[in-house]
């Protein structure tokens, strides 16, 4: 017998064992496809960075008409949902009461301020929540600019000597600043880290504890044969998601495909295989279901979703953390399938972070293959 | 130990040292399982360590850092200013100082720069003819969040400047924010941490617990001793409680000292929360592990779960953003009121009247998911 033919005989016989032990146990199959769906809608429908209706309280103190002009002006935008109070102390317990996310002065010399050429709004906002105090804030500064920029063309007078600086922006790859279409492209690198971390960390584990891969010693079967019958069977659940994921973010998000659909497969394979083996990895280094599944979710899954530029920008990190992030598959994946989703096929960025994947997958592969040595310690 | 404590309770009260002795040894039992290996010990407590220092760093919308890259082909006096003021707030670096309009693509592709600025040659010559010149600013939108960040720096930054040159007019705001002046996003999601890093270990914990005795066939051995299961649910919940108290000192302290956020609540009133918080989390946590009939099961079930309660607890996002549906589901994450409670608490001084809102579902979720746990127990080993 020729050894490719043992190999194949003795694999093929592995996976089977393999797939029956998948189907077994439906819970596995049911979570592992059930989780990509809940995500998907969470993502899509959940998620959102951008803030819509944000109360603020107005506190008007100044009753001239130009007063009341900027304060109405703040009505104008589906940003903010104004609350008028009567004074300072009203406002000032909405805020408390967290009620409302900022609070808009308008002092008593408003008007007299204004007519000598600079008035001031006072602007207070919670900073428990500073996502949405920065936000508030930007949309403040924004409609009392506009208000601002009416009145001196109303007044249209004196022509300025010298001229202004105009900000002409462009937003690329994503116009509208809409934050779904940054965090659906993520949702990818999420489920497929979480399907690799559940699907795969307790495969071996089980076994040793089990004492079922020490009855394997004595067969023929070698470690490397035994490692890609335990991923093949996950692989094809995985590719599952990876396509509903990719139908989700296009016809139920819209976000935009700009890349080749081809390479995003083939790089989300990647990715799949590069976790599956992660996890694979990890349940033959610890060898116990209890600490394989501790370390899947704190190697695995904590690190996609905090480190891995998924929500937060790793430029805009200290070099210590970008280290940090760039030993993570899931960084290079994520940064990958972004461009991929909304910049386009970028080969540059294509060929090094695939050539990162793969080199991570055949480390992870022997990796593995050491942690089953056939040995009783 | 427990024979000690069994001793004087016995001294005080007879039929409650009855009801004790057992329960504080099937604790210590669950404790010795926990924490019995040095890996096991080192899995539990290293994490919280690395974990709230590395996300501390990282974890962060604010602008610290930020690479810009310029094309400036007016080469004049006001383009230097605009971008000496650029460089001068700390927010920016320029990261390259490009020649030719066709980089502008290349340096954003790349992700070598966060935005581009493009001055165009009659830059100066406008301005100095009282025009409006046209500044082109190109953002990189894959990160949307940090995008319209830097565009709101540069866009003040432009206000200002103007402002100077033409004599200003006009309405100034004058900020202030409460419990966070600077506004950084480290001061909200680091507190929030307290709360959600211990609560994915001890949920696991949990779940595990039972099923793994399940699993070796002990549990079945447990439920034959004289034991109610009452007594079995407090001698399970309460080892995975305490190990999330651990944790979440662990950080709170690296939250308080390392990073020195200030604190300017009660210390008692959040570890309250975080009692109360830990008790749901664990009830959920034990529910699953009656239900799963093996540990695969129990962490399968453990990690669907963790994904919705993270992304729905207000963590990432603001859950007022949410659409209404799903902050009606929020009520049913004990992360959610675990994160209010401690960030109330902690940044805001909240007091208890300000954060018992937070407490009633935490309550109601412990007293419905524990009980749940021990009715499980006994009803699905047949």
């Amino acid at each position: 017998m020729s050894p490719a033919s043992g190999f194949r005989r003795r694999f093929t016989a592995l996976l089977r064992k393999e797939v029956r032990q998948m189907l077994r146990d439906r819970s596995n199959l049911a979570v592992g496809l059930l989780l990509p769906v809940l995500l998907i809608l969470l993502f899509g429908y959940g998620l959102s960075l951008d803030v819509q209706n944000a109360p603020v309280a107005v506190a008007l103190e100044d009753s001239s008409p130009s007063a009341r002009e900027v304060a109405s002006g703040l009505q104008g935008s589906h940003y903010l949902a104004p609350v008028w109070v009567n004074n300072m102390a009203e406002a000032q317990a909405l805020m408390r009461a967290g009620k409302v996310d900022g609070i808009v002065r308008i002092p008593m010399d408003f008007s007299r301020q204004l007519a000598a050429g600079e008035a001031r709004v006072q602007l207070l906002l919670n900073g428990a929540d500073s996502t949405t105090a920065t936000a508030v804030e930007g949309y403040v500064g924004g409609a009392l600019g506009t208000w601002a920029q009416h009145q001196a063309d109303r007044a249209g007078g004196k022509p300025a000597a010298l001229g202004s600086v105009l900000v002409v922006q462009r937003m690329w790859f994503n116009e509208a600043g809409n934050s779904t279409w940054y965090l659906v492209p993520g949702l990818l690198v999420l489920v497929l880290t979480l399907i690799g971390a559940f699907l795969t960390s307790l495969l071996i584990a089980r076994e040793w504890e089990r004492g079922t891969l020490e009855s394997l010693f004595v067969t023929p079967v070698r470690p490397l044969e035994l490692v890609l019958a335990k991923v093949a069977p996950y692989l094809v659940v995985g590719a599952i998601n990876i396509v509903s994921c990719l139908l989700a973010a296009r016809l139920l998000f819209a976000v935009p495909i700009r890349g080749s659909l081809w390479i995003i497969l083939l790089a989300s394979l990647l990715y799949l295989l590069v976790s599956l083996l992660l996890g694979l990895f990890i349940s033959g280094l610890t060898r116990s279901q209890f600490k394989a599944s501790q370390m899947a979710l704190l190697l695995s899954f904590l690190p996609a979703m905090m480190l891995s530029g998924f929500v937060f920008d790793l430029r805009n990190v200290p070099v210590v953390i970008q280290l940090v992030s760039k030993i993570l598959p899931a960084t290079h994946f994520m940064s990958l399938i972004k461009t991929l989703f909304l910049a386009g096929d970028n080969w540059p960025q294509i060929l090094s972070n695939c050539g990162v994947l793969l080199l991570y997958a055949v480390v992870l592969t022997f990796a593995t293959r050491r942690t089953l040595r056939k040995t009783l310690d | 130990m427990s024979e000690f404590i069994a001793f004087l309770a016995s001294s005080v009260a007879p039929s409650l040292a009855a009801t004790l002795a057992p329960i504080l040894a099937l604790i210590r039992k669950e404790l010795l399982a926990i924490v019995k290996d040095p890996a096991s010990r080192a899995i539990l407590f290293a994490p919280a360590l690395v974990q709230s220092l590395l996300f501390g760093y990282g974890a962060t919308y604010d602008l610290t850092h930020a690479p810009y890259a310029v094309l400036d082909q007016s080469h004049g006096a006001a383009a230097s200013e605009l971008l000496a003021r650029l460089d001068g707030t700390g927010v920016f670096y320029r990261a390259t100082t490009l020649t030719a309009p066709r980089q502008i693509a290349e340096v954003i592709d790349a992700e070598a720069a966060l935005m581009v600025l493009s001055i165009p040659p009659d830059f100066e010559n406008r301005l100095a003819r009282g025009q409006q010149a046209p500044l082109q600013m190109i953002l990189d939108g894959r990160n949307s969040s940090t995008a319209g960040a830097a565009a709101g720096y540069v866009g003040a930054i432009v206000a200002d400047y103007n402002k100077t040159r033409t004599g200003g007019a006009g309405i100034t705001v004058e900020r202030r924010a409460w419990f966070n002046p600077n506004l950084e996003s480290r001061w909200n999601i680091m507190p929030a941490l307290i709360a959600a890093l211990s609560m994915l270990q001890t949920l696991l914990l949990a779940a595990l617990s039972v099923a793994r005795e399940r699993e070796q066939g002990t549990f079945d051995q447990l439920l034959v001793t004289p034991l109610t299961p009452m007594q079995i649910l407090i001698g399970k919940a309460l080892p995975s409680i305490l190990i999330g108290l651990i944790q979440s000192t662990i950080i709170f302290l690296v939250i308080r000292f390392w990073f020195r956020i200030p604190m300017n609540g009660s210390v008692w009133l959040m570890y309250g929360g975080l009692i109360l918080f830990n008790c749901a989390a664990v009830g959920i946590g034990l529910s699953i592990s009656a239900l799963a009939l093996s540990m695969q099961q129990a962490m399968l079930y453990t990690f669907l779960l963790i994904m919705p309660l993270m992304l729905l607890s207000g963590l990432l996002t603001p859950v007022r953003n949410m659409p209404a549906v799903l902050q009606i589901a929020t009520y049913a994450n004990p992360l959610r009121f675990g994160i209010s409670i401690v960030r109330r608490v902690y940044l805001e001084g909240a007091g208890l009247a300000d954060v018992a809102p937070d407490f009633v579902p935490l309550l109601a979720i412990a007293a419905l998911t524990l009980p749940l746990a021990a009715w499980l127990f006994r009803n699905r080993l047949a």
